[in-house]
């Protein structure tokens, strides 16, 4: 599916990503994780061809991604915060951002599960955090494609709709899509995810299940293995 | 391209500031027209009004554009689109939004006090056609510096100096120029720098297409002169074309290369 060589990326002097090295082969769901600054986004976005790497190559399903933004019909991400034209109605919105893509019918399921109805003909100007994070959901899953990213999907949901988005991830998985997931919430994390990529100062630390995260951090559960982790390095 | 365009277009004819704008431009039409019975006068009046004013709301609006929709720019990134025509798309949107309001609001009043029976039509067509062009330019440079500021600030800041210097401190620094170097022949001078600031370009053109010789200064004198009123005319459409694809060519070529 995606397969990044020898990565690196600077923000001016600041070296993000540095010499990075992913293979993912399988359908499944990857966490990619790391404390603040680890390069999560920076990765996300040099796969989705939004930064410009210094130097390493991305092929995303068999196509270097260089100049070339085709394979991003393959794709479907979501961004970490959502901030829409305050002047355009929800339902504008969903209609624009699939005569961009591509026809679909997906959206009137999601708008269902999140209950977004009664904000159809409201201005996204006048949502709260939550709502247009509902409504970033239903734009990002509405296509179906084999590889999924989403960056912090939890963001201001409520009890109900984060069951709702776990039901949804589930049943795109079992579709055998490929998932992305960054998040800092372990416990959503232990709970959906197949694979832990662990990222740390721009290198990948730690790739593989939780339970050989735990075995190799000798720590009984996920957030003190994480932990543990943390403080070895910083200590 | 033009999906972006027609999305970016929607947006900004709902937006408040574009009727706001719009009838800045229609209340000074209507003031203009019905309080000062000459037509010629408003041309002028209008004239120096535009070419300060246009430029200004231009750059603001762009930068203020730039950064008010970058999350979004980004989402749209994340999509199957050439990062060129989402940047364009979006200038477009600006600066073809900014000239309609300005056209309208114009011309609107001008029809209703009857412009079609009168002689000027062609003087005030030149001068929405100038102002049409500072929208584009400023507009332009507005895309630029924001594509190279990551920092809102900076950026507003970057674009507020642009204004002053072309619309201000430009002639000042000119005239203590041509004040300083007197002794030497400064035609050649004069006129480069007249072409180098579309300001000064489209004041020029105006006043060469009114042709009222005692409002046109050294440099359109000179101006003149050395082209006739004509050739002078296309030869500063052509300055004030270039004008407009400099800036958009970097929009392209940055946009390629930046970091979202």
């Amino acid at each position: 599916m995606v397969s990044i060589t020898d990565l690196h990326k600077k923000f001016n002097k600041n070296t993000v990503l540095n010499g990075i090295n992913l293979d993912i082969n399988k359908s499944g769901i990857i966490a990619v994780l790391g404390p603040n600054g680890s390069g999560k986004t920076t990765l996300i976005k040099c796969i989705l061809g939004m930064v410009i790497p210094n130097k390493g190559t991305i092929h995303v399903l068999g196509t270097n991604i260089k100049k070339n933004a085709n394979y991003k019909h393959q794709i479907d991400y979501l961004p970490q915060i959502a901030n829409f034209p305050n002047n355009l109605k929800v339902k504008e919105l969903i209609t624009m951002i699939k005569d961009l893509r591509k026809p679909t019918s997906q959206d009137a399921n999601l708008i269902t599960l999140f209950k977004l109805e009664p904000f159809l003909n409201k201005k996204l100007g006048t949502l709260s955090g939550g709502t247009k994070q509902k409504v970033n959901i239903v734009l990002a899953f509405m296509f179906d494609s084999p590889l999924i990213i989403l960056d912090e999907p939890t963001t201001g949901l409520d009890p109900i709709s984060l069951i709702g988005l776990k039901n949804l991830i589930q049943t795109e998985k079992t579709k055998g899509k490929t998932i992305l997931i960054t998040s800092h919430i372990m416990s959503f994390v232990e709970e959906v995810s197949d694979q832990i990529v662990f990222l740390l100062e721009g290198k990948i630390y730690f790739n593989g299940t939780i339970n050989q995260l735990k075995l190799k951090t000798n720590q009984p559960d996920f957030e003190n293995a994480i932990a543990s982790v943390l403080s070895n390095n910083y200590a | 391209m033009l999906k972006i365009l027609k999305y970016s277009f929607y947006d900004l004819m709902r937006s408040r500031w574009s009727y706001v704008y719009f009838a800045f431009y229609f209340l000074l039409g209507l003031v203009l027209l019905f309080l000062n019975n000459n037509l010629s006068k408003a041309v002028i009046t209008l004239m120096n009004v535009i070419i300060v004013l246009v430029p200004l709301i231009g750059t603001i609006f762009g930068v203020m554009y730039y950064y008010n929709s970058k999350e979004f720019t980004e989402l749209l990134l994340a999509q199957p689109l050439k990062r060129s025509s989402i940047f364009l798309g979006q200038y477009l949107g600006v600066a073809i939004s900014l000239s309609l309001s300005l056209i309208l609001g114009l011309g609107i009043p001008f029809i209703l006090y009857g412009l079609f029976k009168s002689g000027v039509i062609w003087d005030f067509s030149l001068l929405l056609i100038t102002g049409t062009f500072l929208t584009f330019i400023f507009t332009a440079l507005a895309f630029n510096i924001a594509l190279s500021n990551e920092n809102k600030i900076k950026g507003f800041g970057y674009a507020i100096l642009l204004w002053l210097f072309l619309a201000i401190i430009y002639d000042g620094l000119f005239l203590m120029s041509l004040i300083l170097f007197e002794d030497y022949p400064l035609d050649k001078l004069s006129l480069i720098g007249t072409m180098l600031n579309p300001i000064d370009l489209s004041r020029t053109l105006i006043l060469l297409k009114l042709d009222i010789s005692a409002l046109l200064g050294y440099t359109g004198a000179v101006f003149k002169t050395f082209f006739g009123t004509y050739f002078g005319l296309i030869v500063s459409f052509i300055m004030l074309a270039v004008w407009v694809t400099i800036p958009v060519l970097r929009i392209v070529f940055k946009s390629k290369r930046n970091d979202f």
